[in-house]
């Protein structure tokens, strides 16, 4: 495939721009304003438009998409996103309303903060959302802020974050930002936490455990409430990180639980796309007694109508302007309307019954290091394929000349060679059997063709991309 | 089942293959009780059909009359035309059902248009290197005065009260979290930054000051030269946050110096969305690089040789730096960024100034009429706006508004709304949204309110 040239390179002096109307002449900023605060010279580039439908239609082809094809990328909860849910967030009475109209006449978006807040307690079994959250590790930072707070009005002095060693690696750097120390906790043979090892690191100075569950190796954490029990009554509080939440829905919630705080990515459960790297929403949630510290406003309904409250004293204060990502909170409500409550855990129950089959299948060939039941996703090794010269890299990419998505790779960091894979509810069995005979057939060609995995990928626009060389000349833009 | 594509026979086999009969055997490791609370505690609404769902959005959607009134509002988030080809191209499902570019050699879509992003940013603000976006302008100025910290290894960070309020509580929130104090330099009667406060202020313990232009209250900072000198002479960081369409005719912050140049970008082909999701700029030296938080995609090759791009230096980041990394930020606005890039490449070089010339046009010819047809001043009347600035009313503004409402028009945020005690007070914000007739049924509808 041939290289799509730059905007900057396909620039030509004179391109005209679209046709806007012309600026008022008695007003123009060379006659009101004093010449040094003005710009000489805007080096943007000249493009048609068609130059520029054509540049970004060519550049969109090039970029794989749950839309193209099987997507397992474990913790991503990479689903289809339906189309619908697209075209309700592109009404205009939703994309035209500015943040600052008045309550009274924005009734509506106010509404569906609202509804989806109960929808998400109800799911969850928390008692308070917020929204502003973007993106999911700005819920667990938020999160944190609000323990922190929480703890210190109670004249606490706890200052350290337990996380498990499987973590996702957001958690420990949300730990930081919020200001705390970071202490990490072993998993377990099984794959779990253990309450015997957890209750060696919890003291006087643990405010919160950070968990995941399922785990990032797709398996409940059975001792769940005994966790939560010993975390309690050592007096620290108990954080659930949400991207796994596709694995339990209708099954479990975090609040009986015994989780005290969590953020769910509504893009991953919910369906909101991804679009490339965000736009997200990580919406908070908590129990009663950390509802003071939400950040405000929050969004109220007295009865008769839809309001912002921003008489929270002992709020944390804003993590963003305005409210939240709107926009995808439309999308995360249309979908949680179409599905219902039936819907919704056979959103789980589809996604869990996909992962077992895939990993009963896959484990024939990937090394299978926890061999119980998995939720939504599961984690592999490509160890036995290492032995033989190749890296699970050189897997992934390879992969890749069949057209697929390739699984998270390397990560978590506690199984050598790891390979991560959630299916999502959204694949058909057919799908699931390719994925496997894929993997077969790169297995197959470790034993006679060795090279081509390890030179992989061969049919994608570009073949295998050189980051050494991308970190050591940094050209990030350009100039 | 809404979109689980499996026929009955296949969940047969599968189960058969797993050798268990019914798929909530795979739910077994969930203790009992938490299974039982779940199923009897969660109560949605039932499942609707695609039909009753359109129809039910739409309902709800009418009632945020708002967006059919003529507004000019504005306070970090505005109104501008959004050409048809944004819509289209971010619609492309390798643009919006891809994920974060973790296999490159699949993602060349939305790797090259986020480093033509960086790219435009850079030729916008004239700065060496930008990231691949923040959530918003909020959080990225917290970013921002975290990375300055971490350059530095001061912790205090002197703020203008120019900056945008929502702004300044985004960052008391994320600074205090790391003990870093915050000072906050107060406006002076032309609505700028106090110069002499700032030198009383700053001190070697400043590790950055942080500007607004133009300001909340619209005023164009005039002494940004000036500022910077104090700044640098203190071995302190200058931090811009920007309006990306006023650098259409603004200087560039790269002409002041500016050590990092953060801002929101909605008005870069982003919809007013009621606040979300936008775009959070942040552009910064080539110096301090390895400080940014967030992704940065960078040009390599290909082992033929062939230009390609990739995300680089991401042993700044929290999946391989965990608690050491520059920030936790993980997803980013990527769709968001790609619609800047079309919104940047489509109007160019010719589109963004004459965009920013017709928003600085109409509001000062608003300005105009307001003062000789209708007798009102502006609080700061002696400075220089770009296409917002604060009126001063007769009545309580919210009075004012309420009047307004009642022709169909928002005219403006009242200022009550940050600082109680202006309560006579309109922030008042055009665009090229508000055509010459709006502006003049603005004037007429303003006389009958303010009578």
């Amino acid at each position: 495939m041939k290289d799509i040239p730059l905007l900057r390179e396909i620039s030509r002096e004179g391109r005209p721009t679209i046709n806007l109307p012309e600026p008022e002449k008695d007003y123009l900023p060379k006659k009101l304003l004093p010449e040094d605060l003005l710009r000489k010279d805007l080096p943007l580039p000249q493009v048609s438009e068609v130059e520029v439908v054509r540049h970004f239609t060519n550049l969109s082809i090039k970029n794989y998409g749950v839309d193209f094809g099987f997507y397992p990328l474990g913790s991503c909860t990479m689903k289809y996103n339906p189309k619908i849910n697209e075209d309700i967030a592109q009404n205009p009475y939703f994309t035209d309303l500015h943040p600052y109209t008045p309550e009274s006449l924005s009734q509506g978006a106010l509404e569906i903060i609202y509804k989806l807040s109960t929808f998400l307690s109800c799911i969850t079994g928390m008692d308070r959302f917020t929204f502003q959250p973007s993106a999911g590790a700005h819920g667990e930072l938020t999160a944190l802020l609000i323990i922190k707070k929480y703890l210190q009005d109670k004249g606490e002095d706890r200052d350290t974050v337990l996380v498990p060693d499987s973590a996702h690696g957001t958690n420990p750097a949300s730990a930081s930002m919020a200001g705390f120390k970071i202490i990490e906790v072993p998993s377990d043979e099984r794959g779990l936490v253990s309450p015997k090892t957890l209750s060696k690191y919890l003291n006087e100075k643990i405010a919160v455990l950070m968990l995941t569950n399922p785990n990032t190796l797709g398996l409940f954490e059975r001792d769940i409430l005994e966790i939560a029990k010993i975390v309690h009554e050592e007096g620290a509080l108990l954080y659930y990180d949400g991207a796994n939440l596709n694995g339990i829905m209708g099954y479990a919630r975090p609040g009986d639980m015994g989780f005290d705080a969590v953020h769910i990515n509504l893009h991953k459960t919910f369906s909101t796309p991804h679009g490339g790297g965000g736009p997200g929403a990580g919406p908070v949630g908590v129990k009663n007694f950390l509802s003071e510290y939400l950040p405000k406003p929050t969004v109220e309904f007295d009865g008769e109508k839809y309001y912002l409250n921003y008489n929270i004293p002992k709020s944390i204060g804003r993590v963003r302007s305005f409210y939240g990502n709107f926009l995808v909170l439309l999308k995360a409500y249309a979908y949680i309307r179409l599905l219902g409550t039936e819907g919704l855990k056979r959103v789980t129950e589809m996604a869990v019954l996909n992962a077992n089959y895939l990993k009963e299948k896959l484990k024939e060939i990937l090394y299978l290091p926890y061999p119980s039941i998995c939720k939504h996703e599961f984690v592999l090794s490509g160890k036995y394929q290492k032995e033989k010269g190749v890296k699970t890299l050189d897997i992934a990419k390879r992969i890749l000349d069949f057209g697929m998505h390739s699984p998270t790779i390397y990560f978590p960091l506690i199984v050598e060679e790891a390979l991560m894979i959630e299916p999502t509810e959204t694949e058909n069995k057919e799908t699931l059997d390719q994925f496997y005979e894929i993997m077969r057939t790169i297995d197959q060609e470790i034993q006679k063709d060795i090279e081509k995995v390890k030179t992989a990928p061969h049919t994608t626009p570009v073949k295998r991309l050189d980051e050494a060389y991308a970190a050591k000349t940094l050209k990030v833009t350009w100039k | 089942m809404t979109y689980i594509p499996h026929t009955p026979k296949e969940i047969q086999e599968m189960l058969e293959f797993l050798g268990i009969e019914d798929v909530e055997e795979l739910f077994k490791d969930i203790p009992e009780e938490i299974r039982k609370s779940a199923k009897e505690n969660i109560r949605l609404t039932p499942p609707i059909s695609e039909i009753d769902l359109i129809r039910e959005m739409e309902t709800i959607a009418k009632k945020n009359i708002g967006k059919d009134y003529i507004s000019f509002l504005g306070g970090g988030a505005y109104r501008h035309y959004i050409p048809s080809v944004v819509k289209h191209i971010i619609s492309y499902p390798g643009f919006y059902t891809s994920y974060t570019p973790y296999q490159p050699e699949i993602s060349q879509g939305i790797l090259q248009s986020i480093f033509e992003y960086q790219s435009l940013i850079c030729d916008l603000t004239g700065m060496d290197v930008a990231n691949a976006s923040l959530y918003e302008g909020g959080s990225g100025i917290a970013e921002a005065a975290l990375m300055s910290t971490r350059i530095n290894s001061k912790k205090e960070v002197i703020v203008s009260e120019g900056v945008h309020p929502e702004y300044l509580e985004v960052l008391n929130t994320y600074l205090s979290a790391q003990e870093i104090t915050i000072k906050k330099v107060p406006i002076n009667n032309r609505g700028e930054t106090n110069i002499e406060e700032l030198e009383r202020m700053i001190s070697p313990n400043t590790s950055c000051v942080i500007i607004q232009n133009p300001n909340f209250f619209g005023v164009i900072e005039t002494k940004l030269k000036e500022i910077e000198k104090i700044i640098h002479r203190n071995n302190a960081l200058f931090i811009l946050s920007i309006y990306p369409i006023s650098l259409g005719i603004l200087k560039p912050p790269s002409e002041y110096n500016v050590d990092i140049t953060v801002g929101e970008g909605q008005s870069l082909g982003i919809p007013l969305g009621f606040g979300g999701p936008y775009l959070g700029i942040l552009a910064t030296k080539k110096e301090f690089i390895r400080q940014m938080p967030g992704r940065i995609v960078g040009e390599t090759k290909d082992v033929e040789g062939k230009r390609g791009f990739v995300n680089t230096l991401q042993t700044r980041e929290q999946h391989i730096r965990r608690a050491k990394a520059t920030s936790n930020i993980c997803t980013n606005e990527a769709l968001s960024a790609i619609s800047a890039s079309i919104y940047l490449s489509l109007l160019g070089k010719n589109g963004i100034r004459k965009v920013a010339e017709i928003c600085f046009s109409r509001a000062h010819l608003l300005i105009d009429k307001i003062e000789k047809e209708l007798g009102l001043e502006l609080t700061y009347k002696d400075s220089f706006f770009f296409n917002e600035f604060i009126l001063k009313v007769p009545k309580k503004s919210l009075e004012i508004l309420k009047r307004l409402e009642t022709q169909k028009i928002l005219g403006g945020i009242p200022l009550s709304t940050f600082y109680p005690e202006r309560d006579k007070e309109l922030l008042i914000s055009v665009t090229e949204m508000n055509s010459i007739e709006d502006i003049s049924y603005f004037i007429s509808s303003l006389k009958e309110a303010t009578q």
